[in-house]
């Protein structure tokens, strides 16, 4: 009898115990990163080895801190390509271990051999990394959100500060790899939709050599000049340089006094470590404080994608990756990312919309939207490509 | 001598005996680093007091003798004696303290510090901390229920407003609500707890004992885009029949009817206005004006702007003493 009273006891502590603390509900990233660091020309911007998954790590920690309100526990899993390695198979093995969402900065068209490897497996993309339109546009998938902004959407945020500056004659640097193009492309298509006129465009060719010399600064500083002299009249110059060859050399040594935007000079970018309105500020030191080190654009849009996964499983109260994705491409969803205004998912191609900054390296020059620069819908609609432009077609 | 005597015990007995309705305001200037003095009678500055680093939440004490006020960038909070009107002496709070509150008896009180997700409670008279309560990403707006029960704290990433039990310093409740909740205020009979969403765009109604969203205020301002109309500052008339929601950017205060919880009218403002404060015989209600450096004065029967005050750059928070 006694025997069987302390077994009853026993089992009813149990049961109490299970009732008070059950296991939190486990939601799983994944993050997938490219292979390798881009040299820069500058030694201050060169990326830390950490870049952009620092920013990741750090919406874990906030995803947890408002999970354990709702017993939810969120946790990354981090895979780092190295050159050569198949993303799709990276991808796929993530998918296996029953990861619903993978947070990727690799290559456009890396992304999209994992999107189409992921095709029925249920698990989304989140392209923190890849600007190109393409991805929205004609290469577009119905698994893949992107909270990166595009080419045109930073083209246009730059476009608009300079013709409501007035500064709407534009001479054009553009370098010889692909990627440069496709951001002049993007430069063009933004002077002829605000107003500005490309009076000309020049090609600097990438003739390789080494991007630190110790007497490097004499040569630029003949080069320079000599490069930008006999320009017809112009307001500023814009340098379409991603593979930076030679726009952080512009500043300071065009042939005529004139500022230099674009690759370098005045920079549109989707975040800043200068950026400090609308509450930044605590965001950039809990950045600081788990990183030691300050907070970049790519850090920012790891960031946003794993805080929209967490803002999803806290709205639909679930670890569901299906309920939370439908959540995030459904009318409801938005997210607040320290811009003033609440993010929220392009129908038509699941583009994340967003304020562009525009940051001269120190501080935040501009904000665009600007200002004049309306839309029916959203003003962010004014950046990048809009709804009856869109050539995606969901495959 | 006895007629200087006399003449200055007559300025005495006149400056203790201000008209009946003037009111002391006190404004917190996030920028100018200074807090502006102003005498609802005159509707002027008196005084400007210079403050800590980016001072913005403000209180008075109860007795009337002190004003606190959070420097969020000196990782305090600053008393300011009424009496002198200069800043005499600090209180531990957290790092970057914002918004906090006291309880009714003015013994404690409650500090929301953005910067590490926790709530300090702080002892009013040994000037001392006591505790912390951890809460979620980023706290912000502090209420009290009337009964003394129940703290509430929002946390701007977490979205949530969490209650805590005054007595055990535990949160007994979290409630979900609108993106980056900024400020909550119970009506005065505790029936319903309001939480404004900044950019939500809503401001949320709370059953109180049953922990649940209830009904959501949105805002709809003909030609201004959703985006702008950011809901800060709540202001709730003592019979709990009149609300009064700042909208930011939108640069308008709603007028809400607090029973049915339908918005019947926007006021003009000045630009991004961010709190309010009632005179105490609720005549009159002040708002500042991030953008504009400057607090518009609501006639709270009339529903009119009546007056508009230049005070230091990006005026933020104001407390009015009571008489």
């Amino acid at each position: 009898m006694v025997r069987l009273l302390v077994w009853i006891v026993f089992g009813l502590t149990v049961l109490v115990t299970t009732a008070l603390a059950a296991d939190p509900v486990q939601i799983e990233i994944g993050y997938l990163r490219r292979a390798g660091v881009k040299p820069t020309l500058s030694l201050v911007e060169q990326p830390a080895e950490n870049d952009g998954v620092a920013g990741a790590r750090l919406a874990i920690e906030d995803n947890n801190t408002t999970g354990k309100f709702l017993n939810q526990h969120f946790r990354l899993e981090e895979v780092r390509l190295k050159e050569g390695d198949d993303a799709a198979k990276a991808a796929i093995a993530l998918a296996d271990r029953n990861i619903g969402f993978i947070i990727s900065d690799v290559p456009a068209d890396s992304l999209l051999k994992a999107a189409d490897a992921l095709r029925d497996r249920g698990t989304a993309l989140f392209n923190a990394g890849a600007i190109d339109d393409r991805l929205r546009e004609h290469d577009c998938r119905t698994n893949v959100i992107h909270v990166a902004p595009t080419r045109s959407m930073l083209a246009d945020g730059l476009a608009q500060y300079l013709v409501w500056k007035q500064w709407k004659r534009w001479m054009m640097v553009v370098g010889s790899h692909e990627d440069d193009k496709l951001l002049a492309e993007a430069l063009r298509r933004a002077a002829t939709r605000f107003g500005a006129k490309i009076v000309q465009e020049r090609v600097f060719e990438d003739t390789g050599g080494a991007r630190r010399t110790d007497s490097g600064v004499t040569l630029i500083q003949r080069q320079m000049p000599v490069f930008t002299q006999q320009a017809p009249a112009y307001d500023v110059l814009v340098a379409a340089d991603e593979s930076e060859v030679f726009a952080p050399y512009l500043p300071y040594r065009t042939w005529d006094p004139r500022p230099v935007a674009g690759s370098a000079g005045l920079v549109p970018k989707s975040w800043d470590a200068a950026q400090d309105q609308w509450g930044a500020v605590q965001m950039q030191n809990r950045f600081l404080k788990l990183n030691s080190r300050h907070m970049t654009a790519l850090d920012m849009q790891a960031w946003t994608a794993a805080r929209m996964i967490g803002e999803a499983a806290s709205r639909t109260n679930s670890g569901n990756s299906k309920s939370i994705l439908d959540f995030i491409k459904g009318p409801d969803f938005s997210i607040a990312a320290f811009k003033g205004q609440r993010l929220t998912l392009r129908d038509w191609n699941l583009q994340l919309r967003q304020p562009i900054l525009l940051v001269d390296g120190r501080m935040v020059v501009s904000v665009s939207p600007q200002e004049g620069f309306s839309h029916q819908f959203s003003e962010l609609d004014t950046l990048g490509v809009d709804r009856p432009e869109t050539k995606c077609e969901w495959r | 001598m006895w007629r200087l005597c006399l003449v200055s015990g007559i300025a005495v007995w006149l400056a203790g005996t201000l008209p009946a309705g003037a009111f002391v305001a006190y404004v917190s200037n996030e920028k100018g680093n200074t807090v502006s003095v102003i005498d609802t009678d005159k509707w002027a500055v008196t005084n400007t007091i210079k403050v800590g680093q980016r001072p913005r939440g403000i209180e008075v004490t109860r007795n009337g003798k002190f004003v606190l006020v959070a420097v969020g960038d000196d990782d305090t909070i600053q008393m300011i004696d009424t009496a002198t009107e200069k800043v005499i002496d600090t209180l531990p709070s957290g790092p970057d303290p914002e918004l906090f509150i006291q309880d009714k008896a003015g013994k404690i009180l409650y500090v929301a510090n953005e910067n590490d997700n926790t709530v300090t409670v702080i002892d009013l008279e040994r000037r001392a901390r006591m505790g912390d309560v951890q809460v979620g990403v980023e706290p912000e707006g502090m209420a009290i229920s009337p009964d003394g029960k129940f703290l509430i704290n929002t946390s701007e990433t977490t979205n949530m407003a969490h209650f805590i039990d005054t007595e055990t310093r535990q949160i007994v409740a979290n409630v979900l609500v609108d993106a980056r909740p900024r400020f909550a205020e119970f009506k005065r009979d505790g029936s319903e707890l309001w939480v404004s969403s900044e950019i939500g765009g809503t401001v949320a109604i709370i059953d109180p004992v049953k922990h649940a969203v209830t009904t959501k205020i949105s805002f709809n301002i003909p030609g201004l885009r959703q985006e702008a109309i950011q809901p800060v500052g709540i202001g709730i008339t003592a019979d709990a029949k009149t609300a009064f929601v700042a909208l930011g950017p939108a640069n308008r205060i709603a007028v809400v009817d607090a029973g049915s919880h339908q918005v019947t009218k926007y006021l003009l403002v000045g630009q991004r206005v961010w709190h309010m404060s009632f005179t105490p015989d609720e005549k009159y209600l002040l708002v500042t004006n991030g953008l504009s450096n400057d607090v518009s004065v609501i006639d709270v029967a009339a529903l009119k702007v009546i007056k508009t005050i230049q005070v230091g750059e990006l005026p933020w928070g104001i407390a009015i003493a009571p008489q």
